[in-house]
């Protein structure tokens, strides 16, 4: 029976299997302990998690699509304060790996959001999202202009110091991913998450109105899965060095594999769940299996394999 | 909020029958031991369009009745429109077919500690679960009378063995071929006094929901309604089903009709801000 590693690195952190959950696809992490140990995955992604409570956007907040749905559900969260008292303790209970996400609508939120979270211990990583599609003003989508996400993510390096990895989630919606991811690493990210959902719409027929409460949603599933691999593939290029998190309509082992061959270090999981609560597990051993099976003896050999010169 | 699914498991299921009734299927899917943690109230969620669909996302249907001892092993009911591409594809499955579900799931109907008197409300096929719920409540000693109500007398679903648990069954359609002419919520006032009724449970659309919610409003009557949102998960972690609800201090969140629900206490759920902003 062979075996093989599946530890992975994103920053100084290492996690024993590169599979996780997308942040806003496991809530609290409770619902889908239900169905299997988190601590088997590599790590949960925690949902993103603001300073002050909040209620999120109006139903209808989903439209299923082909291949895919849209969600639109505007960072509804317990605060952070809430989310450090009540959620943490469970998940470290359940031994799980935590990368905590955090949404700001200020530079200064996230900022502040870093320095309560600095003095938590037994979290993994920090995952800074400055793409979320769904605020209420899309000027506030950060990684959508260089200079504004490299300030957020100056600011949480300062105050975070120079101990916890910071992963910065980014926008597939862009002109330039790279040059975005590059400003940054360049201002202190240690790894990246590739790619947040896609802007999109759906108009029902029947109302001859926009389907979704707040009119525009975040398209993921298997329809955004290309798009997912491209982006992955071009930044991983760009800065091999750099580790990313990839995700974006991974539903199967192959699905993984393929995301890794791009370039990812681990992967994330969302609207699989949605439809498979078991679907991290499987896809984790599916992913085992496909590994073993080309004859890779580690997952870091399949690392960005994609890129390797030609003729090997 | 863990205990709430602490019985749901995903199984494989088979599909022991597949019938037709009115503009509805009956579908009796073998699920095993799982039958004895089904609650009226519950709801199952199920993958649909095979193994290489387009659809990504289970869709969620009501239990209406579950049998822990049938020749089969435990079997429950579902009652499907096929409106939907989803609920399409479930209805034109055949006896045998093998399907990926996920049950028991979300929270059930409360029943009375002690045997009062309590009103049954159904709209379209929302009436299904009631007829379940009715045999408990009966078991209990609950005196159960009931009204069902649709557009029109297709759209009624009201089996022949379900009255046997019920005192009384009045039906209402707007178009009249059936039973009364009329909406279902207009008898309820009149009801509440005549019959003494402490508690009135309830399933269908939600203005059906918040009509209710309006006539039993600053009385005693309890309410405990089904509510019905577009779901993309069924267990709680994607958070597009929720709705505004009160807790007792008067503070509102957005709960999740899954694990928060879908049976909720209708004096809570705030009727006026259900699709908008908070």
């Amino acid at each position: 029976m062979s075996t093989i590693d599946l530890s992975t690195t994103l920053g100084n952190a290492w996690f024993p299997a590169p599979t996780f959950t997308a942040s806003g696809c496991a809530s609290s992490g409770r619902e889908l302990a239900q169905f299997f140990n988190l601590r088997d995955m590599g790590g949960v992604v925690t949902k993103s998690v603001m300073m002050k409570a909040r209620n999120g956007r109006p139903t209808p907040r989903m439209a299923e699509t082909p291949s895919g749905m849209l969600n639109s559900i505007g960072l509804q969260g317990p605060g952070i304060d809430a989310f450090i008292a009540k959620d943490i303790p469970y998940l470290l209970e359940q031994k799980a790996r935590i990368i905590v996400s955090i949404a700001g609508e200020t530079v200064e939120e996230y900022s502040t959001l870093a320095r309560k979270l600095r003095g938590v211990s037994g979290i993994s990583a920090i995952e800074v999202n400055i793409s979320c599609p769904n605020v209420e003003n899309r000027g506030l989508v950060f990684a959508c202009d260089p200079e504004a996400s490299r300030r957020v993510i100056d600011g949480v390096r300062r105050t975070i110091g120079g101990e916890l990895p910071i992963i910065a989630k980014l926008s597939p919606d862009v002109t330039d991913l790279v040059a975005i991811a590059r400003g940054v690493v360049e201002a202190g990210a240690d790894a990246l998450a590739l790619i947040n959902t896609v802007l999109g719409m759906v108009i029902n027929i029947d109302t001859m109105r926009p389907q979704l409460g707040g009119k525009t949603g975040g398209l993921s599933g298997p329809a955004i899965r290309p798009i997912a691999v491209r982006a992955v593939y071009q930044v991983h290029a760009a800065m091999p060095q750099v580790p990313i998190l990839g995700m974006g309509g991974i539903s199967s082992g192959r699905d993984a594999l393929e995301m890794i061959a791009a370039g990812a270090s681990g992967v994330s999981i969302g609207t699989a769940s949605f439809g498979n609560p078991t679907a991290i597990m499987s896809i984790q051993n599916e992913l085992k299996d496909l590994l073993i099976a080309k004859g890779f003896t580690s997952l870091r050999q399949a690392i960005g394999y994609a890129h390797r010169p030609e003729g090997e | 909020m863990s205990t709430i699914n602490k019985n749901a498991a995903q199984i494989r299921a088979a599909v022991v029958s597949n019938k037709r009734v009115g503009q509805y299927h009956q579908l009796i899917i073998n699920i095993g031991e799982l039958a004895a943690f089904c609650k009226p109230g519950n709801f199952v969620a199920i993958n649909v369009g095979g193994e290489n669909s387009r659809m990504v996302l289970r869709r969620a249907f009501a239990i209406s009745r579950v049998s822990v001892s049938s020749t089969f092993g435990g079997t429950m009911e579902l009652i499907v429109a096929p409106h939907g591409q989803g609920s399409k594809w479930l209805c034109a499955q055949d006896e045998g077919a093998v399907l990926d579900v996920v049950v028991p799931l979300g929270k059930a109907f409360g029943i009375p500690t002690e045997p009062v008197q309590v009103l049954l409300v159904g709209g379209g096929y929302g009436s299904a679960p009631l007829f379940g719920l009715a045999e408990v409540l009966n078991a209990r000693g609950c005196r159960v009378d009931m009204l069902l109500g649709a557009s029109t007398a297709s759209k009624i679903y009201a089996p022949m063995e379900g009255k046997r648990a019920v005192n009384s069954l009045r039906i209402y359609t707007e178009d009249g071929t059936m039973g009364q002419n009329g909406r279902v919520t207009e008898p309820i006032r009149e009801l509440i006094s005549d019959l003494n009724i402490a508690v009135i449970y309830s399933c269908g659309p939600m203005a059906m929901l918040a009509a209710i919610d309006e006539i039993t409003r600053g009385t005693d009557v309890v309410h405990q309604c089904a509510v019905e949102e577009s779901m993309a998960c069924g267990i709680g972690i994607c958070m597009t089903c929720v709705l505004p609800v009160a807790d007792d201090a008067g503070n509102i969140a957005m709960l999740r009709s899954c694990i928060d629900g879908p049976v909720m206490d209708g004096s809570h759920v705030q009727w006026d801000k259900v699709g908008k902003a908070l």
